[in-house]
C-alpha cells in the first residue's frame, strides 16, 4: 500500500528534497519559503547538513560549495532573496556543477507578505539555466529528485520556484523512498571551471550557451509538460505552473472543447507549442505574473509562419498582476469570446472594519517605537526596514521600506543629500546580520550623523522565530558563539552604541536623546526578546489591570495601539484583556496610576 | 485529471482571526479526508496575515486539481469571528450555509477608535437574505465544554454534519493532532458544537 499523507506544500517540498538524496542545505527565511528549513531541522534521522545563513549571498556559496565537492545541495529563499544571491548565481551558471545543486526560490504573486512580485522565471531566462515550476504540491515534492538527477546530468544549476499557493498549499501527498546510499564529498581541481579568470569565463559562456538545446530537448521529454489534443477543437488553452490546474479545472467544469497543453518547466517545450499551434486557430496562454510562455509561443509562432492568435497579457486578456485562480480564467474566456456575462452582484452592503496585522500585545518594538517618536518628534524622519516592524507604520515611525538591510543607507543618502531634519531609522537584529552591517559600515566610513535603532528582538521573528548569529543556538538547536551586536557596532567604529530596554520608558529616551545629540553614526540596540519566543520559553510576567477607581478615561493607554487595551465607552474606562503579556509599558504611559500589577 | 464524483465533492471555507485556531480546524478536517480515502487540497494564510489579521482558509475535499476555491463555489462558510464572514461571502454559492461564531473579535482599527465594529446581529440579518445561517456563540461553547481554546473544535463538531467524512474519522483526528491532556476537552467541545447544529 503506498503511504498517503496529509501535508503543508513546503513540507512536501522538504520530503522531495530528502527523496532526492539532499546532502547539503542551507538558506535565509523568507515567507513563503521558510517551512522547508524549518522542517528538515526538525528531523531526528539527520544524515544531512542544515543550517539558516546570515543571507541569501552566503547561502547560495555554501550550497555551491557543497555541490562542487559533488554532493547534492539545496539553498532556500524568497524571490527577492535571488537578488541578493544573483551576484553567485549569474556566474555559477557559467561553472556549473558537479553535485546537483537546486536554487528553491519561491515567488509570491499578489504580495501576500513581499514588497515586490517579481517573476523568478524571468532570472532563469537571464542565467540560462533550467526552471521547475510545479503546478501542484504533489508535483512539488515529484520533481525535486528529477531536478537533482537534471541539475548533474548537464552539471547546472537548477531553479525550482513554488509560489505562495504551492508553499502554504496544503494537500494529501503520495510519498515515495529516500535513499540510503549517498555520494562522499570529493572535490576535483578543476580549475578551469572553478577559477572564473575572463579566459576560463568566455569558455564557460559557450559551454553554457551549448546545452541550451539539448537542455530543452530533455526537458520537453519530462513529465512536467503534457499536450493534450482534442480532435476538433479551435481553441488550445496553454497553462502554465499552478495556473494550469486553474485553467483545467474551469475547462473540466464548463465542458469547453479545447486542447490543452500544461507547461511546468522552462526552457519551454517548443516541441510540443508547435504541435498545438499547428492544430488551432487561437491559443490562449495562462500564466501568473509574466508573459514568459506567452513571448516564447509568439516567437515559435512566427519562426513557424504561422497564423495563430496568441491570446495573453499583452492584449489585456490575462493580468500581468497578482495571482490567478478559476475565476479569473472565466472572466479571461468572458473577455475572449465576448459573452458580455455581467458579474453577479456579490457580498453586502455592510461596511467592515478594517482588520490589518498587528504587532503583537507586549511587542517590545511597539514601545521602542513610541520612545522613538517622543524623541525624536513628528519632523524626524524615519527609514525603515523588513521584518515584523514594518507594522509600525501605525506608530509614525516606519517611512521607508524598500529591501533588506536599505535603512541605514537610506538614512545616510538623506543625510548626505543634505537633510536638516533628525533622521533615526529602524532595523531588526536579523536584518541587521542579513545586509544591515555594510550599511552601518558605510554609514561610520562616510560620517553620516544620523541614529541607527537595531530592534533586537532575539529571533527572526516575522519569518516563524528562526535563529540568526546573535541568539547563541544554530538552526538544530545546538549551542554556538552568541555574537554581540554592541561590539560588533563598535568595532566598525560607531563612537556611539548604547543598549536599552524598551519596556523602560525613561531608560530608552535617556539612550535615544543621547544618540539625537551625538555628531556621528550614533547606535541604539533596544533589546528584549520577542513576546511570542519568550512565551515558548516560559517566560512570565505579572499581567496587569486597570483601576476603575483611577482611570479619568483619558485614552492615552489605548493611543499606544496594544491590543490588549481596550476602551469601554459606557464606563468611560480603559480595560486590560487577557491577550496582556506583562509588558508594564501601558502602566508607565498612564498618568494617574490606574494601571497596576494585578496581585497574584 | 479531476476524476472525484461529484457527490463526494464539497468546498469549505473557514474563515476568521489570526490565532483563533483556524489552522488546526484545517488540519483536522484534511488528516480525516485522507483516512477516508478522499483527495483533498486547502490553502492557508501564513506570515504577515498571522499577526492578528484576517484569515481565510480555502478547503477543498474530493478535489484533485487547485486548491482555490472559485468565487461562488463554497459550499459552506465555518465563520469563527462574525465580521470575518461578511469579508469572505462572495466565494459562497447563492443559498450556501454559513455556520458563525457569535462572539467578535475586535480589531486594534476599532478600539483605537478608526473605525466601527457592525452590529452582529445586523450581520445575521443581512446574511439570511441569501445564505442559510447557523449562528451561536462557540467560545461560550467551548468555555462549558471545559476550556475556550476548544473554540475552534467546537465549531468543526458544529460542521460535522456536512461532511462527507464520517464522524468517528474526525474524532480519530483530533485525538492525533490536539495536546494529550486537552483531548477529553476538546471531544465535549466537538460533540457539543455538533448537538448545536443538530437541533437547530
Amino acid at each position: 500500500m503506498t503511504m498517503r499523507e496529509y501535508m503543508l506544500g513546503n513540507v512536501a517540498i522538504a520530503r522531495g528534497l530528502l527523496e532526492g538524496g539532499v546532502q547539503v542545505i542551507a538558506g535565509y527565511p523568507g515567507t513563503p519559503s521558510s517551512e522547508i528549513i524549518d522542517t528538515l531541522a526538525c528531523r531526528e534521522d539527520r544524515d544531512y547538513y542544515i543550517e539558516w545563513s546570515v543571507n541569501e549571498k552566503v547561502a547560495m556559496e555554501v550550497a555551491v560549495g557543497a555541490a562542487w565537492a559533488g554532493v547534492r545541495s539545496v539553498v532556500t529563499m524568497k524571490h527577492v532573496g535571488l537578488n541578493v544571491a544573483a551576484d553567485p548565481f549569474m556566474t555559477l551558471a557559467y561553472a556549473g556543477t558537479k553535485g546537483g545543486l537546486i536554487a528553491l526560490v519561491a515567488d509570491d504573486p499578489s504580495c501576500h507578505s513581499s514588497q515586490n512580485e517579481q517573476d523568478t522565471r524571468r532570472y532563469a531566462q537571464f542565467a540560462l539555466v533550467p526552471c521547475f515550476d510545479p503546478s501542484t504540491p504533489q508535483e512539488a515534492k515529484d520533481m525535486l529528485p528529477y531536478a537533482f538527477e537534471f541539475s548533474e546530468k548537464f552539471e547546472i544549476p537548477v531553479i525550482f520556484r513554488p509560489t505562495t499557493r504551492i508553499s502554504h498549499g496544503k494537500s494529501d501527498i503520495e510519498l515515495g523512498d529516500i535513499p540510503v546510499e549517498k555520494p562522499a564529498p570529493n572535490f576535483e581541481k578543476l580549475l578551469d571551471r572553478w577559477v572564473m579568470l575572463p579566459k576560463n569565463a568566455r569558455l564557460r559562456h559557450t559551454h553554457l550557451l551549448s546545452i541550451q538545446q539539448p537542455i530543452e530537448d530533455a526537458l520537453a521529454e519530462s513529465p512536467w509538460n503534457s499536450l493534450e489534443l482534442k480532435s476538433g477543437a479551435n481553441l488550445g488553452v496553454i497553462g502554465a505552473g499552478i495556473a494550469s490546474v486553474y485553467a483545467k479545472e474551469a475547462i473540466v467544469e464548463l465542458g469547453i472543447e479545447a486542447s490543452f497543453l500544461k507547461i511546468g518547466s522552462y526552457p519551454v517545450p517548443k516541441k510540443l507549442i508547435l504541435e498545438l499551434l499547428k492544430t488551432v486557430d487561437a491559443v490562449l496562454v495562462f500564466e501568473e505574473l509574466e508573459p514568459i510562455v506567452e513571448e516564447q509561443v509568439k516567437m515559435i509562432a512566427q519562426e513557424a509562419g504561422l497564423q495563430v492568435s496568441i491570446l495573453g497579457k499583452a492584449n489585456g486578456f490575462v493580468s500581468r498582476e497578482g495571482e490567478l485562480d478559476v475565476s479569473a480564467f472565466l472572466e479571461t474566456l468572458n473577455k475572449v469570446f465576448d459573452l458580455k456575462i455581467e458579474p453577479e452582484p456579490t457580498g453586502t452592503t455592510l461596511e467592515l472594519a478594517p482588520r490589518p496585522p498587528s504587532l503583537c500585545a507586549g511587542c517590545s518594538h511597539r514601545a521602542t517605537f513610541y520612545s522613538m517618536r517622543k524623541v525624536f518628534g513628528k519632523d524626524a524622519i524615519y527609514p525603515s526596514d523588513i521584518g515584523c516592524y514594518t507594522l509600525g507604520i501605525q506608530s509614525g515611525t516606519v517611512e521607508t521600506t524598500l529591501c533588506m538591510g536599505s535603512s541605514i543607507s537610506i538614512a545616510s543618502g538623506l543625510y548626505h543629500a543634505g537633510e536638516k531634519r533628525p533622521i533615526c531609522c529602524s532595523i531588526g537584529d536579523s536584518t541587521f546580520f542579513h545586509t544591515g552591517m555594510n550599511s552601518l559600515l558605510n554609514a561610520v566610513f562616510n560620517k553620516a550623523d544620523i541614529t541607527v535603532t537595531i530592534l533586537d528582538n532575539r529571533i527572526t521573528a516575522m519569518t516563524g522565530h528562526q535563529p540568526n548569529p546573535g541568539v547563541g543556538f544554530t538552526v538544530t538547536g545546538e549551542p554556538t558563539v552568541q555574537v554581540s551586536l554592541a561590539e560588533l557596532c563598535k568595532a566598525m567604529g560607531a563612537g556611539f552604541v548604547s543598549v536599552v530596554d524598551p519596556y523602560k520608558l525613561e531608560e530608552i529616551q535617556e539612550a535615544f536623546k543621547a544618540a539625537k545629540e551625538f555628531k556621528g553614526t550614533a547606535v541604539v540596540i533596544a533589546r528584549q526578546p520577542c513576546v511570542i519566543s519568550g512565551k515558548r520559553a516560559g517566560i512570565r510576567k505579572i499581567l496587569y489591570i486597570v483601576d476603575p477607581e483611577k482611570c479619568e478615561g483619558c485614552k492615552q493607554c489605548v493611543k499606544f495601539g496594544c491590543p490588549a487595551v481596550e476602551f469601554d465607552e459606557e464606563k468611560k474606562c480603559a480595560t486590560i484583556t487577557a491577550l496582556c503579556s506583562g509588558c508594564g509599558v501601558c502602566a508607565q504611559i498612564c498618568k494617574f496610576e490606574a494601571i497596576q500589577e494585578a496581585k497574584k | 485529471m479531476s476524476q472525484v464524483e461529484n457527490n463526494r465533492k464539497f468546498d469549505l471555507l473557514i474563515t476568521g482571526v489570526g490565532g483563533q485556531g483556524a489552522i488546526l480546524a484545517s488540519d483536522i478536517i484534511g488528516k480525516s479526508a485522507v483516512a477516508a480515502g478522499l483527495p483533498i487540497r486547502a490553502a492557508e494564510t501564513h506570515g504577515m496575515a498571522q499577526r492578528g489579521g484576517s484569515v481565510v482558509n480555502h478547503i477543498r475535499i474530493g478535489e484533485d486539481l487547485g486548491s482555490m476555491i472559485p468565487k461562488k463555489g463554497a459550499d459552506l462558510m465555518l465563520a469563527l469571528e462574525p465580521m470575518e464572514t461578511v469579508r469572505y461571502v462572495e466565494f459562497l454559492k447563492d443559498g450556501g450555509v454559513i455556520i458563525v461564531n457569535t462572539q467578535p473579535v475586535i480589531p486594534v482599527t476599532v478600539t483605537s477608535g478608526l473605525a466601527k465594529y457592525p452590529d452582529v446581529s445586523e450581520i445575521l440579518d443581512v446574511l439570511s437574505e441569501k445564505y442559510i445561517v447557523k449562528a451561536f456563540n462557540a467560545d461560550e461553547l467551548a468555555f462549558e465544554a471545559g476550556s475556550k481554546l476548544a473554540m475552534n473544535v467546537a465549531m468543526v463538531g458544529a460542521l460535522s454534519g456536512y461532511l462527507p467524512i464520517p464522524k468517528e474519522t474526525l474524532l480519530e483526528s483530533i485525538k492525533a493532532l490536539v495536546p494529550q491532556k486537552t483531548i477529553e476537552v476538546n471531544i465535549r467541545a466537538f460533540e457539543m458544537g455538533r448537538r448545536k447544529v443538530e437541533e437547530s
